[in-house]
Order: C-alpha cells, then sequence, then structure tokens
C-alpha cells in the first residue's frame, strides 16, 4: 500500500512490471503526439520570429499577403498554442496518466484517430489564416472546420485517458493526476462554449477573454504544474513535502483561475463590477501560487545540487521557478494603477512569453528529456548538446521577457503622458523589439540543437550510450 | 470510499469551470443584453462590412484597440480620442473588434480625427509615406499600380488615382486604389463614435 506521501512508481517489484506496462502501450502514441508537437515548435518559431523581425524592418516581405504582420502573429500564437503545446500536453498526460494509475493505457485508436484530427485542425486552421480567412477573434482565430477538427481531436483524447483512469491499479491518486483529470474534463467543455456561435459586442468581448485566459487556466497551467509535481520528487527521489498544501493548492486554483479572464479588459466598456471581480481572483491567486511554490521549495531544499545531473530536473525547475515568477507578475499586473500603464503595451507579451515558454514550454522540454527514453529505449546521444539547448534558451528567453518587459513599461509610461505625441511611444521602443528579435533568434537556435536530438532519438540514432546524459556528474555528486 | 471521492472530485471541477462561465460570461451576458443601440449608432452599410472583413482579414486588431478609456484611467480623453466607449457602441459588432494592443493608436474615432480619404489610402499603400519612423505594414496587394498618366485618364474609367507621393511609388507609375482599399477606407471613416450618450455610466 502507499501512503499519501509516497513517491510517484516507488520501487517495488510489482510497481516494476506495472511500469514496463504502462511504458509500453503509452509508446507510439506517446511518440506520435510528442513528434507533431516538435515540428509545431518549429513552425511556430519561424513564425513567431518573422513576426518579430517585421517590427524591425516593417517593409521587408511587405508585398507578400500570406505573410503581412496581422496573419503570421495569429498564425504563430495558433500554432504554439493548438500545436505545439497542446499536442505536448497530450503526450505527456496520456504517459503519465498511465504510469501514474499503473496500467496500460486504454483506448489507444482513440489516440490514433485524435493525433490525426489534431494536426488536420491545426494545419487547416493555420492555412486559412495565412490565406485571410480568420474569425478575428483572438486564440479563436481558426475558421469552424478547423475548430470542430480540433474539438473532436480532444474528446477523443479525454476519453482514452478517463478510460485508463477507470482501470487503474492503484487507490491513491497522486496531486499530477488530480491536474490531468481536471485539465481532460475542462478543456473539451471550454472550448466548445468559447466557440458556440452565440455571442457578439461586448458580451463576445466577455466570453473571447474568459476564454483566452482560461485556456491557460485548465490546459496550459495544469500540464506544466503536473510535470513540476511528478518530475521534481521523481528526480531527486524524495516524495513532495506535504500533501495539505498540494490539496491547497489545486482547488484553490481551481477556484479562483477561473475567474481571471476579464482582467484582460481593464478600462474597458464593461460593467465595472466585472472587471473588479477578476481583479479580486487575480490578486487571490497569490494563494494557490505561494502554495505551489512553497511545496515546491521544500521538497528541493538539499537537492539543489541535482541540477547539476538531470536535465529533466533543470528544466523543470527553471520552469516551475517561473511559474512562481509569472504568477506574481500577474496578480500585480491586474492592478488597475499597474495595468493603466502596461495594458495595450509589449509588456503583456513579456509576459505572455514568460508564461508559455519560461514556465510552459521549459517544463514540456524537461518532460519530454525525462519519458523519451523510456519510450525508444535509447538514451539521448550527445549530451553536450542538451547543454546548448538549455543554454541558448534560458538565455533567449531571459533577454526576450526582460527587453518586452522593460520596453513595454517605458511604451506605457510615454503613451500616459499627453505631452508627448503618440508616436514617441513607437520610437521609444525599437531597440528593445531589436532586443527581442535577437533573442528570438537565439531560442531559435536553441530549438534546431533539441529537434535535432528528438530526431535522433526517434531513430534510435547517435552514439549508443549506456548511461543517463549528465550521469558522470550524478556519480561525481553521490561521492 | 474511493468511488465517492472519486466522483466529489468530478463535481468540483466541473463547479469551478461553471461557475467562473456563469459570473463571467452568463450574467454580465444578460446585464448587457439589455443594452439598446444608442441613438446616434448607424447601423454599418454593406461596403463599411467588406471593409471591416478586410480589417479582420489583415489583423489590424493586433496593433490597434477600439476601445476608449475614461478620464483618470490612461489618457485616452486628453488625446482627444473620444468619450469613453460604452457596451451601446458596440451592438452591431460582430465579431467585436475591442483589441488588447495599442502599437498604434486607438481607432474607435478615427473617421472622425482622420476624416481624409486621401490620407488613408496613402497611409495604407506605404505607412511611412505619411508617418515618418511608422512601424505599421504596408498594404500594397489593397492597390494596383498603372503606367503614369494624367489623373483625368483613370478617373475617367472610374479609378481612383491615390495621391503617393513620388518617392513612394515605383518609378513612372502612379497607384490606383482596389474597390478592397476603398471599403477598408470606408469602414475606418465609419469608425465616428461621437455622438453624445447621456450618462457615461458603463
Ligand atoms: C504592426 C502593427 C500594426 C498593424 C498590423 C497595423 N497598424 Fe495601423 N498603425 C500602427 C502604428 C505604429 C501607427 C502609428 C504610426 C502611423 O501613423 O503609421 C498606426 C497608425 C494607424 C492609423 C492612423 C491613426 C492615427 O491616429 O493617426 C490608422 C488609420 C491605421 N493605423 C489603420 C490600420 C489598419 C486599417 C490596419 C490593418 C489593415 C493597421 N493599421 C494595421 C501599427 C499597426
Ligand atoms: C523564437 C521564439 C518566439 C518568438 C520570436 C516569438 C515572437 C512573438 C511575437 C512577435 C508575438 C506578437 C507580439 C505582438 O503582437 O506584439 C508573439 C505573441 C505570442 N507568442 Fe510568441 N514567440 C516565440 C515563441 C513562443 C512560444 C514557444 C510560445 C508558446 C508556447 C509563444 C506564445 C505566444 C503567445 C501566447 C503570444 C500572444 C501574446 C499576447 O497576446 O499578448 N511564443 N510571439
Amino acid at each position: 500500500m502507499k501512503s499519501d506521501h509516497s513517491i510517484p512508481g516507488t520501487e517495488e517489484a510489482p510497481e516494476l512490471s506495472y511500469r514496463i506496462l504502462s511504458d509500453t502501450s503509452s509508446s507510439a502514441p506517446v511518440i506520435v503526439f510528442f513528434t507533431s508537437a516538435v515540428v509545431w515548435l518549429l513552425v511556430g518559431t519561424v513564425f513567431g520570429l518573422i513576426a518579430s523581425f517585421k517590427f524591425n524592418f516593417p517593409d521587408w516581405l511587405g508585398n507578400i499577403p500570406a505573410l503581412t504582420f496581422g496573419r503570421v502573429r495569429p498564425a504563430h500564437l495558433n500554432s504554439v498554442i493548438y500545436g505545439w503545446a497542446s499536442l505536448g500536453i497530450a503526450g505527456l498526460y496520456v504517459w503519465l496518466t498511465a504510469r501514474l494509475c499503473q496500467t496500460e493505457v486504454h483506448w489507444r485508436r482513440l489516440l490514433y484517430i485524435s493525433a490525426i484530427l489534431w494536426n488536420a485542425g491545426v494545419l487547416y486552421g493555420v492555412v486559412s489564416i495565412l490565406g485571410g480567412h480568420s474569425q478575428g477573434i483572438e486564440w479563436l482565430e481558426f475558421p469552424k472546420g478547423a475548430q470542430t477538427l480540433i474539438a473532436m481531436a480532444s474528446v477523443l483524447l479525454s476519453l482514452s485517458i478517463l478510460r485508463t483512469f477507470y482501470g487503474r491499479r492503484v487507490k491513491h491518486i497522486y496531486v499530477s493526476l488530480w491536474y490531468i483529470l481536471a485539465s481532460v474534463i475542462w478543456f473539451p467543455i471550454l472550448y466548445v462554449i468559447a466557440n458556440l456561435p452565440f455571442y457578439s459586442g461586448v458580451t463576445q468581448a466577455a466570453v473571447n477573454w474568459w476564454y483566452a485566459h482560461n485556456i491557460l487556466t485548465v490546459w496550459v497551467t495544469p500540464a506544466g504544474l503536473a510535470a513540476a509535481y511528478y518530475f521534481i520528487p521523481k528526480v531527486i527521489g524524495r516524495p513532495i513535502h506535504s500533501y495539505y498544501l498540494s490539496l491547497l493548492g489545486f482547488w484553490s486554483f481551481a477556484l479562483f483561475y477561473n475567474w481571471n479572464g476579464i482582467h484582460h479588459l481593464i478600462g474597458g466598456p464593461l460593467p465595472t463590477w466585472l472587471i473588479s471581480v477578476s481583479i479580486v481572483a487575480s490578486v487571490l491567486m497569490f494563494i494557490p501560487v505561494i502554495t505551489v511554490a512553497i511545496n515546491h521549495h521544500l521538497t528541493m531544499v538539499g537537492h539543489f545540487g541535482k541540477l547539476r545531473y538531470s536535465p529533466t530536473l533543470r528544466f523543470v525547475v527553471f520552469g516551475a521557478m517561473c511559474y512562481t515568477a509569472v504568477s506574481f507578475q500577474g496578480s500585480i499586473q491586474a492592478l488597475r494603477s499597474f495595468n493603466e500603464i502596461t495594458h495595450f503595451t509589449h509588456y503583456t507579451v513579456g509576459h505572455a512569453h514568460l508564461g508559455l515558454y519560461a514556465f510552459f514550454t521549459m517544463s514540456i522540454f524537461g518532460a519530454i528529456y525525462y519519458i523519451m527514453p523510456r519510450l525508444t529505449k535509447w538514451e539521448w546521444p550527445y549530451p553536450v548538446l542538451i547543454k546548448f539547448h538549455f543554454w541558448l534558451v534560458a538565455l533567449g528567453i531571459t533577454l526576450y521577457v526582460i527587453s518586452m518587459t522593460v520596453g513595454g513599461f517605458i511604451q506605457g509610461l510615454y503613451m500616459n503622458d499627453p505631452s508627448r505625441p503618440f508616436m514617441d511611444s513607437v520610437q521609444v521602443t525599437k531597440p528593445y523589439l531589436m532586443a527581442r528579435s535577437i533573442a528570438g533568434v537565439v531560442i531559435l537556435i536553441g530549438h534546431l540543437f533539441f529537434i535535432y536530438l528528438f530526431y535522433l532519438m526517434i531513430k534510435r540514432k547517435g552514439v549508443k550510450r549506456l548511461t543517463p546524459p549528465w550521469y558522470e556528474k550524478a556519480e561525481e555528486y553521490a561521492r | 470510499m474511493m468511488f465517492i471521492r472519486a466522483y466529489v472530485f468530478f463535481l468540483g471541477v466541473l463547479a469551478t469551470l461553471f461557475l467562473g462561465w456563469a459570473a463571467l460570461t452568463f450574467i454580465p451576458g444578460i446585464q448587457i443584453k439589455e443594452v439598446k443601440p444608442l441613438p446616434g449608432l448607424k447601423p454599418y452599410t454593406e461596403q463599411e462590412l467588406r471593409g471591416r472583413a478586410i480589417y479582420i482579414r489583415e489583423g489590424c486588431v493586433y496593433c490597434h484597440s477600439q476601445q476608449t478609456r475614461p478620464d483618470g484611467f490612461g489618457v485616452d480623453q486628453r488625446r482627444g480620442w473620444g468619450r469613453p466607449s460604452v457596451p451601446g457602441d458596440y451592438v452591431y459588432d460582430r465579431p467585436h473588434l475591442l483589441g488588447t494592443m495599442r502599437t498604434g493608436p486607438d481607432l474607435f474615432n478615427i473617421g472622425a480625427r482622420q476624416p481624409s480619404e486621401d490620407w488613408h489610402l496613402i497611409h495604407l499603400y506605404n505607412p511611412r509615406a505619411t508617418s515618418p519612423g511608422s512601424i505599421m505594414p504596408p498594404y500594397p496587394w489593397l492597390f494596383e499600380e498603372a503606367e503614369e498618366a494624367p489623373e483625368e485618364f483613370y478617373r475617367m474609367q472610374g479609378k481612383r488615382v491615390v495621391p503617393v507621393p513620388e518617392q513612394f511609388r515605383p518609378e513612372g507609375k502612379v497607384v490606383i486604389a482596389t474597390q478592397e482599399a476603398l471599403d477598408l477606407v470606408a469602414y475606418l471613416l465609419s469608425l465616428n463614435h461621437t455622438y453624445p450618450v447621456k450618462a457615461e455610466k458603463r
């Protein structure tokens, strides 16, 4: 019997065989999900970079309609959210659910169909946006057909995961699984509600931003947290600090985060009470965030040295720390006096990438580094490239976030100074926008290293290694 | 026992999502539904709607908001961008285009602030022709280039020559607005919400 404090999948003999069972059955679908996620990461990064350079050189590629800023930007957002992030989440959830339920993946065929529909939906959607057929609603630009494909795909994914959960061999439901189960129930419902064709005017704006923020609440953040809750204790070999903090963290998260969305419309033409409610909920987010931060920190304490020998730990801990940072930033950003300055500026874009990149994307990288060798039975070749990957993307995203945060803040100050012409607020951002493009190039190079490694993994190519990357350091550490 | 725990868990999860939905979209939806179009607000004409579709297609919303803030929150009032917008201003907007970014200025009252069609056409052809240092993208595919000839010549054919300064157009060519460009400008000029509202209550 496992106690509430046990490490996920502790090393008792029967569990070892369950682990083999779950990894064997999840292998094929998870590889399919991860591979398509990585393709969308590359596509999305290239779009992001084009969009960024358009700020620096507005006439560059200026006569190609498909590549105008106003189409490339939503193509970027949608390929990273519905492509990279969503398919990466799908892979993580399938693998982790099977592991935590100590069972095989059920209804695998649904997963293959889901992957096909999902990729088809994103491809169709992105091509439509570039071709000028956007619905024009931020985060929901895809045409109805693409949205239908994605909605179906997400339902199939959820069904398979819930079925696997139903067939669980464990009594105890580990924290990561709470987040996964909540997430697979929330996401399809949210996505369908937001796409109903009933709304117009200001109501539509409310639904729009309730959705756009909630996709972070119900889909992206739970995945990052599920990864942190699983991999940190797993890699350092120590149970999560407190079960009760986890419980408090989860329920306060579920309760408050769902109410945050309208903070995207502070100062806008909506009922004041509505905006105030969202601001209060945004500030209340301090509770789940601090809870999770303390819990993870106390788990890590005394083990920070292990960051040197585990790529997974390094990426996931970087992500978890950025989760705390981005959430603090978010709560502050929702305060009226602060929002007055930063709303409508690049500051928000900095915040978006601190969340979606520094927290979420880094956590998923960490998860992929852990999961892939267990599926392909092949160790990551060339550990030094993992180091390149980590440092390039870590430095790149740091430069990205700093340049947008500082540049955006100054932009806001200029915009709110009536003695300055508006154009000053455009001019002043130019060096920061250039710094962002440079950051983007650095990140892209980091991604190329990662993609090369990933390719070697699925092909089982490169040098054959018997120990996990950086393992030598672990031996040093143990001595 | 296990069964009950899982059951409670799923109910709780559904309840949190549902509560957020009700509070943030459903209840305000009912409140806002009571909003009538303001007396001064005209429905869009067919041409303006075509222009609006181009505004959506080209993603102007990613750089321009269409919502003006009240005094005491930002300086929209002091910039002369128009009175604070209210829900009644948006009843004909589908999809909404409130926007959350001001890489460029708010356009809620651009029709009043910049009523010149020619200015808009030149600006769309190449923003740097009217606004040096601008980082707004050019939209040359909303225009045609034609051999240089007196304006009369094209006007006779019902074509609109855009007075783009020489250094901004290809040598020996003139720039002619397509129907799409004219539609888009018609939409921009329709963005004029300067009619009065009674109580500036939101
Ligand atoms: C990359 C961001 C960006 C995009 C996309 C963009 N604009 Fe702009 N826009 C700007 C900037 C910056 C300015 C201010 C400088 C200038 O006048 O060009 C501006 C100014 C304007 C102005 C003049 C506002 C004033 O107060 O003088 C209008 C009108 C305008 N844009 C319309 C549009 C339309 C229509 C589209 C879509 C077809 C569009 N913009 C797309 C950035 C953008
Ligand atoms: C090379 C890497 C990247 C570059 C250069 C880049 C660049 C950009 C640019 C230029 C924008 C538009 C900003 C604007 O409208 O002013 C943007 C928006 C956005 N990007 Fe990225 N991006 C990168 C990676 C990513 C990744 C990996 C993710 C998520 C997983 C992501 C998520 C987003 C989101 C959510 C937005 C919308 C921001 C908002 O609405 O405020 N980006 N990005």
